[in-house]
């Protein structure tokens, strides 16, 4: 009899958890049908913003991996003074609040910033009101999270496996492409589809460093914040948009993950209890 | 055929050095217990080790001495690691194409592995993968064989099949051959030399033959089988063997003993008296364990005696069948 209570008192815990969860996204499609979604997306503001975010996503996730897949191998695959300080640097801007992610960049990149105002004497501007900004933000707050898994991703391969490369004639770069990479991919898309989610919701780095300029560096998310007072339907819309998309990017989390298990026998892990070993 | 000469190579383990020198012509068994730096050789030799000093010649080529380091692709060398390090993503035909572009179908015909081309590794038995691994590490003509315990990662019924084929197709194999086992028996088996290694030293080499017959020290001969006897039991019996000298510690392998149920009345021979403590039936063969000493009998006058756990026996050998090793 008292057993029973409980089990009832945990379900319906998790009933009102799951309410919690949900009810906020529902909000969000019953109040925009995908009429009104649609016709928004002609609304200069709205279609705007989307092609800002999609540019702006794009370049820099590229970026961050074509940077951050070397640096996590060598993380994840030397033992080297100071690895441990790298390690903490890498997973830095994850836990710094975005407000001050933004401010760091001003002073770093920013016109009158350490490296910015040598850039600026350059003639390369990448500061207040420029798309670069954007994508240096997107790069800055995002980065941490795809270096984090693909770190993780790496070591969970079997060392030998690279060894056995190696005695077999295949040199380093060989072995980098033909065997640790096809081993790691599916930590590496998990990685990349976290990285992209966080990029696609930076609202505080970005407002501060790159401004909310619309077509330039208006974003879906800072939309939504300027919309919401002028047209709630645009609002809305980008807000169902968004949450499409990131349904569309955990559901291909959850089959890269899986992906990366059938392989190499490794187990994954969402936030991968990689890094300090 | 070039000789793999390694000269006084020593790599820091983690509590000792390892320091070897060992020249590899034949097929040559490093046996020993865990730890004992076996596989750091294979390694070193392979390249996968840089050692701190020494060096590792192959034939007239330096793959390893005082400023040079040859890395482990330019080395002649066909490792097969112990669970054989198949790459998983890629089929059987891929992993042995990965060591050779052209012509790897004739390794999988060579290995009986042709109808599994197309099957990735994870699916194969523990034989099967052996196989594969044999035909990815040849399929590039290197110039040594390494193989990192061959046998420890199949299980008991597979073994005894696996050991065969290994042990023919080392025998057919022109290419000197270095391989790894804390097995005696396995080495004796597969190779032609033994090299007894232990906290990263050599303790001996010889043939299996030369190290049942005149064991080194205590532990290469509790390694090959041997009891180890003190030359004075507790309860006072002298053990008395035909090497003469001053003896701390004797060996005797268990088939050098005989088992009675009544005391032997040839007061030339040693007699050790005892409760029989285990008895392990082998096939036809059995194991007695008397006190100190295991004996190793037939199974028929296992019967014939009747001998039980619990019962008291006679271990009998004779004084030339102990060796003196302390």
């Amino acid at each position: 009899m008292r057993d029973r209570f409980g089990v009832g008192v945990f379900v319906a815990l998790a009933a009102i958890t799951l309410v919690f969860l949900v009810l906020p996204i529902v909000a969000i499609f019953v109040h925009t049908t995908p009429g009104k979604l649609i016709g928004q997306l002609s609304n200069p503001v709205v279609y705007d913003a989307f092609l800002v975010t999609l540019k702006t996503s794009l370049v820099a996730q590229a970026l961050i991996v074509f940077f951050g897949t070397p640096t996590a191998y060598l993380i994840a695959t030397r033992r080297f003074f100071g690895r441990s300080l790298a390690v903490t640097l890498v997973e830095l801007p994850l836990v710094l609040p975005p407000a001050v992610a933004g401010l760091a960049l001003i002073f770093a990149l920013g016109r009158y910033g350490l490296l910015g105002s040598k850039l600026n004497a350059l003639g390369i501007d990448v500061g207040l009101g420029t798309q670069d900004a954007v994508v240096i933000a997107v790069a800055y707050v995002a980065s941490p999270l795809y270096i984090r898994q693909a770190i993780a991703a790496f070591e969970a391969v079997d060392p030998r496996l690279p060894a056995a490369s190696r005695t077999l004639g295949a040199g380093s770069t060989r072995t980098f492409f033909r065997i640790m990479l096809p081993l790691a991919r599916g930590g590496l898309f998990a990685g990349l589809a976290l990285s992209f989610a966080r990029g696609l919701g930076e609202f505080g780095a970005t407002i501060m460093f790159a401004g909310s300029l619309q077509r330039v560096t208006q974003t879906l998310s800072l939309a939504i914040y300027y919309e919401f007072d002028v047209n709630q339907d645009a609002a809305l819309a980008m807000g169902g948009v968004l949450v499409i998309i990131s349904a569309v990017i955990l559901f291909t989390l959850r089959i890269a993950l899986s992906w990366q298990r059938s392989p190499s026998n490794a187990s994954p892990s969402l936030f991968g209890a990689s890094s300090s070993r | 055929m070039a000789t793999v000469t390694l000269e006084r190579v020593t790599v820091p383990l983690r509590s000792f050095e390892l320091e070897v020198s060992l020249a590899v012509g034949g097929t040559v068994a490093l046996v020993g217990p865990s730890g004992a730096g076996k596989s750091t050789v294979l390694n070193a030799i392979a390249g996968l080790v840089r050692p701190r000093g020494g060096s590792i010649r192959c034939g007239e080529e330096t793959w390893f001495a005082d400023g040079v380091f040859v890395p482990p692709e330019r080395r002649s060398v066909g490792l097969v690691f112990q669970d054989y390090a198949l790459f998983p993503h890629l089929t059987v035909r891929a992993n042995v194409e990965y060591a050779r572009r052209h012509g790897a179908d004739e390794y999988l015909d060579r290995f009986g592995i042709r109808h599994l081309a197309d099957a990735r590794p994870t699916t194969l038995s523990g034989g099967e993968r052996q196989r594969v691994a044999l035909a990815r590490a040849l399929a590039r003509d290197p110039a040594i064989l390494l193989l990192d315990e061959p046998l420890a990662a199949l299980d008991a019924h597979t073994r005894v099949e696996v050991r065969t084929e290994l042990q023919q197709l080392l025998a057919g194999l022109e290419i000197p051959t270095l391989l790894v086992t804390h097995d005696f028996e396995d080495a004796a088996a597969l190779a032609t030399e033994i090299g007894v290694i232990v906290d990263g030293r050599l303790r001996q080499t010889g043939t299996a033959a030369d190290l049942v017959a005149r064991p080194a020290d205590p532990f290469v001969a509790s390694f090959t089988g041997a009891n180890l006897l003190p030359a004075r039991l507790d309860d006072g019996t002298v053990i008395k063997s035909a090497d003469g000298g001053e003896a701390t510690t004797l060996a005797v392998y268990p088939w050098d003993i005989t088992v009675s149920t009544h005391p032997p009345d040839d007061s030339a021979l040693n007699v050790v008296v005892g409760t029989i403590t285990a008895i392990t039936e082998l096939g036809n063969r059995a194991r007695v364990t008397i006190g100190p000493v295991s004996a190793e009998i037939t199974g028929e006058s296992l019967r014939r005696l009747g001998l039980e756990i619990g019962g008291r026996a006679y271990a009998t050998f004779k004084a030339t069948g102990t060796r003196v090793v302390a």
